[in-house]
């Protein structure tokens, strides 16, 4: 094999000074950028992912990891990405991989609207002297004050936020744990994305949003049974129309009970559900699902944020959805074509104001909750989402970072040296769940509170008084189309 | 007696305790200088055993019938009135008999000029290797 012509991305700049050769950079690199070398610790930058691990880690501080500015020399049309891409193509001829969100400078709406404060004319309201309620139930709702009868099953959360669908295999036991011991500290759930339940976590299950996708791994009535809702995946947003492929290497013993598979198998989920080519095939999952749990369960649909989404959803919400779940372009991923990753599909905010515009339209709102996915980055991004129209939003990213990721986007090597996309033992150790749980659950907590400041400050004391309340959102920097789109005014414009 | 307590499966063998450990018994208690102008080998007082992905910090674990106060014949090693066991640097003189006895192999000889031992003295109660682990793999409890 001759030497790689492929450019290094970061610099490994080490100050001598502080360095005192404990080597703790070369044992914690999975990616052996650091090693020891008789003693003397070299750093090739060519092998650096950027996840700072070894930066963090070093006890003098002696390492920073530098992103370098460009790879060749200034060229408007040829940024770095397009061009380590083509050279890791041409190395190796095949699809180049990414992971997480995409890293591309796509509008970020969230960034675009800003939110109310009540002034003289009604009253801000003090969340820490007044009660807040930000309690909410996910499912079908009565559409009328005339429906009578029993009310379908609802998912009781104590705020509006939810741990995405990260499955057992892309993220590690530990990671698992972490997000299933939050949930039940935090009074929400976790979602276990298509990778099964592990043994382990059906102590978990009242927590547990099982998914059923299209590689069905790990579906049993066993699982169906242990699931506080069951979700069928159709799509995600980092990759619409596209399937996953679980490398073999990843199938553990562990990974292969959950999964219902044999170990060391590839686990391949087909891009489509083969039993679903139509609104009416999707009608007929969901009301399988639905009886194989007696109608105890909300079952949802997560779809993928793409042009027609208003439709689609529609569509879900009258197959009989109770939740419907819209990953948008920016949501992340274990593995994914950088292609597709950053180029299908549309941004979570417009899909979500196009969804509830539609289904309003058509006075069926009431009968599915919707979830947005997608990039939530902080509270604020929470409290829009829900001002747009959402029920409640699901984090995977930012609950990552809680755990301690970096997003250098190596997901898919399974050399996460933050031990939490790899199935590694010497990796999977360095998250210990307990830590990992607490973290999460300060995060939900901080954001909670942050939550409650931002309606106090609107004069509201309910989420549910925000909960499409657009007036409450004004744009900044929007068109007049995308502001029809998110049917919300320029700031400057009163009621 | 609270103890340093090690949970083998959150160890992720970075050995910063050892480093901290180094540095808190140096002269001047500082990183860096502990290091670079001490002229000394780092010799830790707990040592990170490693195999494969398995790893854990070992101490003294101020044992209730510790070999090492029968072997010392000095009077250097004593219980404190805490229970924690520590070594009268002025009274050692360095025979290593408690080095011999000890079951756990974490008495080590000092490598300063004189010829005495140097073992875990849990910090007087603040223990820096539990505050130093990344990963609360090490508890004091």
């Amino acid at each position: 094999m001759a030497l790689k012509l492929t450019s290094a991305e970061f610099e490994v700049v080490r100050d001598k000074e502080r360095c005192i050769a404990c080597f703790a950079c070369a044992r914690q690199c999975a990616f052996d950028t650091h090693t020891d070398n008789d003693g003397v610790v070299e750093s090739d930058s060519r092998l650096c992912v950027g996840c700072h691990r070894c930066e963090v880690l070093c006890p003098t501080g002696a390492l920073k990891i530098v992103q370098k500015e460009r790879l060749i020399k200034e060229n408007s049309n040829w940024q770095s990405s397009s061009f380590l891409a083509i050279q890791k193509q041409s190395e190796a001829g095949g699809i180049v991989l990414a992971a997480m969100g995409t890293d591309r400078p796509y509008t970020i709406y969230w960034d675009h609207l800003l939110l109310n404060a009540a002034q003289v004319t009604n009253p801000s309201i003090d969340p820490l002297r007044e009660p807040m309620e930000l309690r909410t139930y996910l499912g079908r709702k009565p559409v009328s004050f005339q429906d009578e009868g029993e009310l379908s099953p609802q998912l009781r959360l104590e705020m509006p936020v939810l741990f995405s669908a990260m499955s057992y295999g892309s993220i590690s036991l530990n990671t698992c744990r972490s997000l299933a011991w939050a949930s039940r500290a935090a009074g929400t759930y976790w979602n276990t994305g298509e990778g099964g339940l592990p043994q382990e976590l059906y102590a978990y299950n009242d927590r547990a949003i099982c998914q059923v996708a299209s590689g069905r791994f790990g579906v049993s009535p066993e699982y169906l049974e242990q699931a506080a809702a069951l979700e069928i995946k159709i799509g995600q947003g980092a990759k619409p129309g596209i399937g996953g492929h679980l490398p073999g290497e990843k199938v553990t013993v562990e990974i292969s009970a959950t999964r219902m598979i044999p170990e060391g198998t590839d686990a391949i989920s087909p891009a489509p559900h083969h039993d679903i080519y139509s609104i009416e095939d999707l009608k007929q999952l969901i009301f399988a699902l639905k009886e194989a749990t007696e109608y105890r369960k909300p079952v949802a649909v997560k779809i993928a944020a793409v042009h027609n989404i208003a439709a689609i959803a529609s569509g879900a919400v009258r197959a009989g959805a109770d939740i419907v779940c819209i990953d948008g372009i920016r949501g992340g991923t274990g593995a994914a074509p950088l292609v597709i990753r950053d180029n299908v599909g549309i941004p979570v905010e417009l899909a979500l104001a196009a969804v509830d515009n539609r289904l309003r339209q058509e006075g069926i709102r009431p009968q599915a909750s919707i979830v947005v996915a997608g990039s939530i980055r902080s509270s604020a991004d929470v409290v829009k989402a829900i001002a747009l129209g959402a029920d409640a939003v699901y984090i995977g990213t930012a609950a990552l970072v809680a755990l301690g990721c970096h997003i250098c986007q190596k997901c898919y090597t399974g050399k996460c040296n933050w031990g939490i996309a790899t199935q590694d033992p010497y990796l999977t150790k360095r998250l210990n769940p307990e830590v990992g749980a607490r973290r999460l659950t300060n995060l939900l907590r901080a954001w909670k509170m942050e939550i409650k400041e931002m309606l106090g400050g609107m004069g509201i004391n309910a989420l549910e008084s925000l909960r499409g309340n657009r007036e409450q959102l004004r744009a900044v920097g929007l068109t007049e189309k995308e502001m029809e789109i998110l049917g919300v005014k320029h700031a400057g414009e009163g009621w | 007696m609270k103890r340093i307590k090690v949970k083998e499966e959150y160890c992720i063998g970075c050995r910063l305790c050892e480093i901290y450990c180094f540095v808190q018994h140096s002269k001047s208690k500082k990183l860096i200088k502990a290091f670079r102008d001490e002229g000394l080998k780092p010799v830790p007082r707990l040592f990170v055993e490693e195999n494969g992905s398995f790893s854990f910090a070992v101490q003294c674990r101020h044992c209730e019938d510790a070999p090492c106060l029968e072997a010392c014949f000095t009077g250097a090693m004593h219980r404190d009135e805490n229970g924690a066991i520590l070594c009268d640097e002025n009274q050692c003189v360095g025979c290593w008999m408690c080095v011999m006895v000890c079951p756990l192999g974490v008495i080590r000889t000092n490598r300063k000029d004189r010829r005495i031992v140097s073992k875990c003295d849990l910090c007087e109660g603040e223990p820096v290797c539990v505050k130093n682990c990344p990963n609360e793999a090490l508890t004091y409890e």
